[in-house]
């Protein structure tokens, strides 16, 4: 990459760039950590779902913590992590891919914006290894191919794209587990929307760190989707609606949809 | 042994500011003006890719005329300016004031330290809530500064467009009247070519960035 147009090697040069520092006790009690997010491919693009936990060991640091932010126009970004490490990365990569834009006139490609934020990651590896790990997750519209793809990363700056749906956070086992039941790389965005929520559901079932639809206070999981027309947030309206339909079917059915051994798939 | 001659400072920047206008009086013209939705950025610009107007911050946009390498130094100079200090405090931080001071220390100190100075002059513009909180500033070569309500008119033969869109035009205009009027002003005999029209605005209604470049289709429907 050119230097001239990165935003973050121009910090680097003027010292602001905020750096390593050495820590003595267990980190997860020190800063609170985010959780699970999930990201599935539709007809339409891709979308990005996050619950609204953050923990401090066995505590709930925030109920309603933002973990899925809009990257740019075409682009979503998910967190998983040491929280306030991780939420200073979203701003870091949000402002290096305005920043390049700008000054080159014309916005990264998608795989582009996904090596750029490998390269950001990876000079958090110091804090990493410290027990401030930070996993994001990445997800857009690629207008070149014509798809929503998403690429997960390792602590290490690692970048492996993945095919239709991952996870990541503390809950992502359980996630993933039930994506790859109900998942279906031919849904539409409001199949799509329904399958986020049902995944959310099942992480928060059964991983004490990730939060569940929250009805009394009214907090649901952020989603947003990206696609031919760019970053679009789901209202939460609608997220409240479908999680208190969800709750419903999950009365009588507690472990959710099921699905079928014979012939594909079901979410009623 | 020869000596240099005794050149007076006077002549030193009489000389320099006669080089620098002669350079800028050279290049076509840009209007910068704040209509009712939007304040529009329009250069006559046959370039498709050297643009002579670019995006600073969410509420800030910058144009300039003359030596291209040069201001093309300076546009990348605010924008780095812009999202240093937007990261570094908040977003809503980033002024348009703090951008023209910049670029007015930087042109100032080139125009007296330099052998050369730049053959530029830039505007930088914030759109505000109505075309009254415009800020409009306009930044000469020398580093003058010059904050102008309305529209700012430089490059080329500036004085005869300025005169034409004081004529046809005033505060309160919408979009397509200003648009119009900056066309007329920037081609007054001949029908203008829409290819060679670089136009954008930043919007006031916008949320985040509101800075966009106008297609040629936009611009045509505009012009009607």
């Amino acid at each position: 990459m050119n230097p001239e147009s990165s935003f973050a090697a121009h910090l680097q040069s003027q010292g602001k760039l905020p750096s390593a520092i050495s820590m003595g006790t267990s980190p997860e009690h020190l800063a609170p950590h985010g959780t699970t997010i999930v990201s599935l491919r539709h007809a339409e693009g891709v979308l990005m779902a996050g619950d609204r936990r953050a923990t401090m060991g066995n505590f709930i640091a925030q109920r309603d913590i933002q973990k899925v932010f809009p990257a740019d126009t075409y682009s979503l970004i998910g967190i998983a992590g040491s929280a306030g490490i991780a939420l200073e990365l979203v701003r870091l990569f949000q402002v290096e891919l305005e920043h390049y834009e700008k000054i080159e006139g014309t916005a990264l490609s998608l795989n582009g914006k996904a090596n750029r934020l490998s390269s950001l990651l990876r000079s958090n590896l110091g804090l990493a290894m410290q027990g401030l790990a930070v996993v994001p997750l990445f997800a857009g519209f690629d207008s070149n191919l014509n798809i929503g793809r998403i690429f997960s990363y390792d602590v290490t700056g690692g970048r492996y794209e993945e095919h239709d749906f991952f996870a990541v956070g503390s809950g992502s086992q359980f996630a993933r587990g039930a994506l790859k039941k109900i998942n279906a790389l031919d849904q539409s965005e409001d199949e799509a929307i329904a399958a986020a929520i049902e995944a959310l559901f099942d992480a928060a079932d059964d991983d004490s760190a990730t939060g569940g639809p929250d009805i009394s206070r009214g907090i649901f999981p952020v989603i947003y989707t990206a696609g031919p027309q760019g970053v679009r947030e789901i209202a939460n309206d609608r997220i409240a609606q479908l999680s208190q339909e969800m709750l419903l079917r999950r009365s009588v059915e507690p472990n959710g949809p099921r699905a079928h051994l014979t012939n594909g798939r079901d979410r009623t | 042994m020869s000596m240099p001659y005794y050149v007076s400072p006077e002549q030193i920047i009489a000389d320099k500011a006669e080089f620098a206008r002669k350079g800028i009086a050279r290049g076509r013209s840009v209007i910068v003006a704040s209509a009712t939705d939007a304040i529009y950025f329009i250069a006559d610009n046959p370039s498709r890719a050297l643009h002579k107007i670019g995006e600073i911050y969410d509420r800030i946009g910058f144009a300039a005329v003359g030596r291209y390498n040069e201001f093309e130094n300076l546009r990348v100079a605010g924008v780095r300016l812009a999202d240093t200090r937007g990261y570094s405090y908040d977003r809503t931080d980033v002024t348009v004031r703090t951008i023209a001071n910049a670029y007015a220390q930087t042109l100032g100190s080139i125009f007296i330290e330099a052998a050369k100075p730049f053959e530029v002059e830039i505007a930088v513009a914030q759109v505000g809530d109505t075309p009254n909180q415009d800020q409009l500033y306009r930044i000469s070569f020398d580093g003058s500064v010059h904050d102008q309500a309305g529209f700012i008119c430089m490059g080329g033969d500036s004085e005869t467009v300025g005169n034409h869109m004081e004529q046809n035009w005033k505060i309160g205009a919408s979009g397509q009247d200003t648009l119009k009027a900056a066309v007329n002003a920037l081609f007054p005999e001949t029908k203008p070519d829409i290819t060679s029209l670089e136009v954008a605005t930043l919007s006031r209604t916008g949320e985040g960035r509101c800075f966009s470049r106008s297609s040629a289709e936009e611009i045509a429907k505009l012009l009607g």
